[in-house]
């Protein structure tokens, strides 16, 4: 195994490019225990932590760009305004060790259904900003997952960054696992509210072969808070809606039976998890209008 | 929150020393070991050593054909490829009781992840790659994986041709051990009950999990022989099944304890042992073995998996009449520890109460799941699973109050268990339950706070599933008994040799035992014993290998009883060879030295009345006193084969415990908030080692209660989680507070009064936490570890 550690993003572009089959290694919090494992053996590893900018995260007017190697531990430290929804998906990140090391580049590289990551940029609308010598491309997040395990890389591209849109509203992010902390998910939700286009979009982890987004649940939702002048009035939403959300949501998985919990349980828990967090995000939505409204 | 009540105690030597038994001394690896500087086996390095590898059957049970070891050998970096045929005497099998396990497979695999084959490189990744190259062709065999399979009439037998001492005995080949106990009739009580009650239990397996690895370093040695550094839990049991199989003396196979990372059972086992010397004498060169945590899975028995079948009956005022039980113990493809398992889940199997009259049966199986045998609490927990479930149905169906109906039938000294032997010594089960019943709840809704909700206190913590929806509190109670020390008639001896010189000017005591330090603070507690027995204060703990006899296991909560009992005994001996030398020496100055009771006390001789008689410097001056003694506690004896009679244990030691649950039960998941045990111990020669033996039991029994399961495929045999990621131990997070209650109350036939406290509190502790749940949801729940989809009904 050769080991490749460019000092540039340029360099590491042109090791990729001339190395496709170069696994990049920021944290190593994946690829190490592939490694020790056995599991994989890549004939190049390719070392991004000499490159300091892909540690780093600049918050502009509308978007965060956050590099791909920010670890978990930083997120949650200084973006919890900004990407509330990553923030709490990156608390439970296995344990405070892992998630000083880990970033959200190894979680979409890997593209695992199981990373905590994804339901949080799902519901952002993020995009992922790639690169390879031939140019650089902006990925919508929708169009990410491919495959299980798979993404939309080219062999020669890297990640560069996520653009995630500042949270325009209420986020939350709710993961079950069979111990309370350091733990693979079992399955996992994330939901924003984005007021701005009166819109919602969600996230779920876990319960299908690739992250998926519960489209159906996010456009009944979305038409039943318009319909129902919720966003103007901020009344609470009435439980028929809520429940048929959390259906909404649960028919959007397609799980398996696996170690870790039974198909029919995901299903079950990604709607428990939908319900409880569209009561959260709502509840703090009207909390934020009716004090908008009085100052 | 912990404590200790004290009860008086009369001491008359070692009252007045330091740091003696009864004070919470701190273990001298406690700091080493927390800042990551504790050398354990898996650090050991030496000069020109090699690596060995194992390589493990990857199906569960067939023939082998044939093995290629050819591109293995020709690798470069390979120093040795062994298989059975390479094995050097007559002697190819070991085991704890019957020698059923093959160091190397022979013909056919019983279980995935058997040995098969051992490769010796002189870089770790290199014998990797070598086993890999290993070609193995299988021919599978039908699996045996449970009781129906096992005794099926066609059932294939896992082992042919046994002539163990228990193939006279068992219904069929596939069992590898059956305890029947009968005592009274439990037909004719039957008719007395007013009240049936009837359950199916199952116990899951469970790993020890320690965290130190499997390890150790063998150093061929000039004479032929081999050094062997090594984690374990008894060195002479080691030593006794290497030895043969090298075919080499004892004499010759020096073993040293090396740094464990603790054990739970899990080490009582032979692991790399024999393959490391193996290697080692094949080679002529050190070899270490350090199985990672993959292989750490298969490298050790689990605890015994179980079908419980029980029956009890009360009268409508609360008395049990009787009770008949059947477990079924999963021992797996090789007999470990099983046949005692056997042993103690029937002797044992119903618990802490009166019942006369009472029809049980325990057997082992033999399967081709993976190899079960000791682990804390070793048969009792399972049963305790089960026997707490049904007193709890039998209160309900009774409309008492559960606490109630079990101090209403709880045994006390004087009782007779079902195996004839009567209990005596205290047995304060009553007031143990009292105790624990009598404690402050938490409060109730402790998660919420002027902030919202804090979800660290909620199911699912930090990953934020509740704010408090769907959760409801639930509260358990459950007691158990578990014996001390090894039962049945086995000779449970202990060995302390013991010295005492002067050094710079001081006394100092040396102790030396093979005790296997494990993490259970046993070496504290003898510093302690020998300060207490010679009045010093420099004691110096020799490490512990076989150059002296044996300590035997540190297992069944016995090693502070009986290797303590040791310490005791022979400290005991050399101060009295030391006050002979200092009566010929001083005898003629002063009358006490005929007359009083003498004490060695701060480094003098002293009479009982507190009278300074001599420095023990100068009664020694340059004399070394030294001995080594063996020391037993009380005999036991084997249970009758079809009555179970017999007085087969040495003592017992009970704990309560009283779980607080909060259960989301939308998710179905689960946060213990508390976990409050109250235990006697007899003595706390340690309070502290006692306390935080009784919270690790605790935690212990609260992770296969919600969580801990090595799952084996039924359809293949195969384990299918062998790993911290998807096998899970409880985290601090998930421990909850734990306050303890200790009591006192002296045994007079143990040293210093104590009891042994390792394994009861890991008892009570799931049935008490399946309780709560119950409670909080109302849910059968027959069944540990319990998962979110057993509360939630989606299977």
């Amino acid at each position: 195994m050769d080991f490749l550690r460019p000092a540039s993003w340029e360099e590491a572009l042109a090791a990729k490019a001339e190395h496709p089959t170069a696994v990049p290694i920021a944290g190593g919090t994946d690829v190490m225990v592939e490694i020790n494992f056995d599991h994989r053996r890549p004939e190049y590893l390719l070392d991004l932590n000499r490159i300091g900018e892909l540690s780093e995260w600049e918050v502009g007017e509308k978007t965060v760009r956050l590099g791909a190697s920010v670890p978990y531990t930083r997120i949650m430290e200084n973006l919890r305004t900004e990407l509330p929804g990553l923030a709490l998906a990156s608390h439970t990140v296995a344990s405070p060790q892992i998630r000083n090391r880990g970033g959200v580049g190894g979680n979409l590289g890997t593209a695992s259904p199981a990373g905590d990551a994804h339901p949080a940029l799902l519901a952002s609308g993020c995009e992922v900003e790639v690169e390879s010598v031939r140019g650089s491309r902006m990925i919508p997040i929708d169009e990410f997952y491919v495959g299980v395990k798979r993404n939309a890389l080219a062999p020669d591209e890297l990640i560069r960054s996520v653009h995630l849109p500042k949270a325009d509203g209420p986020q939350q992010f709710s993961k079950v696992g069979t111990r309370n902390a350091m733990v693979i998910a079992v399955c996992a939700f994330g939901i924003a509210l984005h007021p701005e286009t009166r819109t919602v979009r969600t996230g779920i982890g876990s319960a299908a072969p690739t992250p998926v987004r519960a489209r159906e649940a996010e456009d009944f939702l979305a038409a039943a808070l318009e319909e129902g002048g919720f966003w103007e009035s901020g009344n609470p939403i009435p439980p028929s809606v809520a429940k048929q959300f959390a259906q909404l949501a649960s028919g959007a998985c397609n799980p398996i039976d696996d170690v870790r919990g039974s198909a029919k349980y995901r299903r079950h828990a990604v709607g428990i998890m939908a319900r409880r967090t569209l009561g959260w995000t709502w509840e703090s939505y009207r909390g934020n209008e009716r004090s908008a409204q009085c100052a | 929150m912990a404590g200790v009540t004290r009860t008086p105690t009369n001491l008359t030597q070692g009252g007045k020393t330091k740091a003696g038994i009864g004070e919470s001394t701190l273990r001298p690896d406690g700091t080493l070991k927390v800042t990551g500087e504790f050398a354990y086996s898996s650090d050991m390095w030496h000069e020109d050593m090699l690596w060995g590898q194992t390589l493990r059957s990857t199906v569960a049970h067939a023939e082998i054909k044939s093995i290629d070891i050819s591109e293995a050998v020709a690798m470069p970096g390979v120093y040795a490829v062994l298989t059975y045929d390479d094995l050097p005497t007559e002697v190819k099998n070991y085991g704890l009781e019957i020698q059923d396990t093959p160091v190397l497979a022979h013909k056919k695999v019983r279980h995935h992840g058997e040995p098969v084959a051992l490769v010796a490189a002189d870089h770790p990744e290199t014998a990797r790659r070598a086993a890999a190259k290993i070609k193995i062709d299988y021919a599978e065999l039908p699996l045996i994986t449970d009781e129906a399979s096992a005794i099926a009439p066609d059932a294939v037998l896992v082992h042919e041709n046994r002539d163990d001492h228990h193939i006279g005995h068992v219904p069929h080949p596939n069992i590898v051990h059956r305890q029947p106990i009968v005592r009274g009739d439990a037909d004719a009580a039957a008719e007395r009950a007013d009240v049936i009650v009837k359950g199916e239990y199952t116990f899951g397996m469970q790993d020890q999990a320690f965290l130190g690895p499997e390890s150790g370093l063998a150093v061929p040695a000039e004479d032929g022989g081999v050094d062997l550094y090594v984690a374990t839990q008894w060195l002479h049991s080691d030593l006794k099944q290497i030895a043969p199989v090298l075919g080499l003396p004892e004499e010759k196979v020096r073993m040293t304890l090396s740094g464990v990372g603790g054990a739970f059972g899990g080490r009582e086992d032979i692991s790399m042992q024999i393959h490391a010397c193996l290697l080692a004498l094949r080679t002529g060169k050190p070899v270490k073995i350090v199985y990672n945590r993959f292989e750490s899975f298969f490298g050790h028995v689990h605890r015994h998996p179980a079908k419980l079948y029980y029956e009890h009956g009360a009268t409508k005022d609360g008395k049990l009449t009787h009770m008949k039980c059947k477990i079924v113990l999963d021992g797996g493809a090789y007999a470990s520890a099983s046949p005692a398992v056997v042993g103690n889940a029937s002797s044992l199997s119903v618990g802490p109460y009166v019942i006369d009259d009472v029809d049980i049966e325990a057997i082992a199986l033999y399967t081709n799941n993976p190899p079960c045998g000791a682990m804390r609490g070793f048969g009792a927990v399972q049963a305790c699973f089960a026997y707490e479930a049904q007193m709890d149905k039998l209160a309900d169906k009774l409309g008492m109050d559960r606490v109630e109906f079990r101090q209403l039938n709880a045994m006390e000294q004087g009782t007779i268990m079902p195996t004839g032997q009567p209990v005596d010594s205290p047995a304060p089960v009553a007031e143990l339950l009292r105790r624990i019943k009598a404690m402050p709840m938490p409060p109730e809704r402790q998660w919420e706070s002027s902030e919202g909700a804090d979800v660290r206190q909620l199911p699912g913590g930090l990953s934020n599933t509740t704010h408090g929806e769907g959760v409801v509190r639930g509260v358990g109670y459950a007691v158990g008994i578990k014996n001390v020390g090894f039962s049945e008639g086995f000779d449970d001896y202990s060995t302390a040799k013991v010295r005492m010189e002067v050094i710079n000017g001081e006394p100092v005591a040396t102790v030396h035992t093979a005790m296997a330090e494990v993490g259970q603070g046993g070496v504290t507690v003898h510093a302690q014993i020998a300060r207490t027995e010679l009045g010093v204060q420099q004691v110096t703990i020799h490490p512990a290998d076989t150059q002296v006899g044996s300590a035997g296991s540190t297992s069944a909560s016995r090693q502070t009883y009986v290797t303590g009992g040791a310490v005791k005994n022979s400290c005991e001996a050399v101060r009295e060879k030391v006050l002979e030398i200092g009566r010929r020496k001083f005898g003629s100055y002063h009358p006490a030295w005929a007359t009083a009771e003498l004490l060695l006390e701060d480094g003098k001789v002293i009479t009982d009345g507190g009278e300074v008689l001599a420095n023990i410097v100068d009664v020694l001056e340059d004399k070394t006193v030294e001995l080594e003694l063996e020391w037993r506690h009380r005999p036991t004896e084997a249970f009758d084969l079809h009555t179970g009679q017999g007085n087969g244990h040495v003592q017992y030691s009970f704990a309560a415990h009283r779980a607080v649950v909060e259960v989301d039960t939308e998710l179905g998941l689960v946060k213990v908030i508390e976990l409050a045990c109250a235990q006697d111990v007899g003595k706390a020669l340690n309070p502290l080692s006692v306390v935080g033996q009784i919270q690790g039991g605790t935690t212990q029994g609260l992770g296969v209660a919600v969580m801990e399961e090595i799952i084996v495929d039924p359809k293949t045999a195969k384990v299918r989680n062998p790993s911290f990621t998807d096998y899970l131990i409880p985290t601090i997070l998930d421990t909850p507070t734990i306050p303890v209650d200790v009591l006192e109350l002296a045994d007079e036939h143990a040293p210093y009064g104590l009891r042994g406290i390792g394994e009861a509190p890991t008892l009570s502790s799931t049935p008490a936490v399946l309780a709560a749940i119950r409670n909080a949801t109302g849910l059968e729940l027959d069944k540990t570890p319990v998962r979110p989809e057993h509360l939630t009904g989606t299977q």
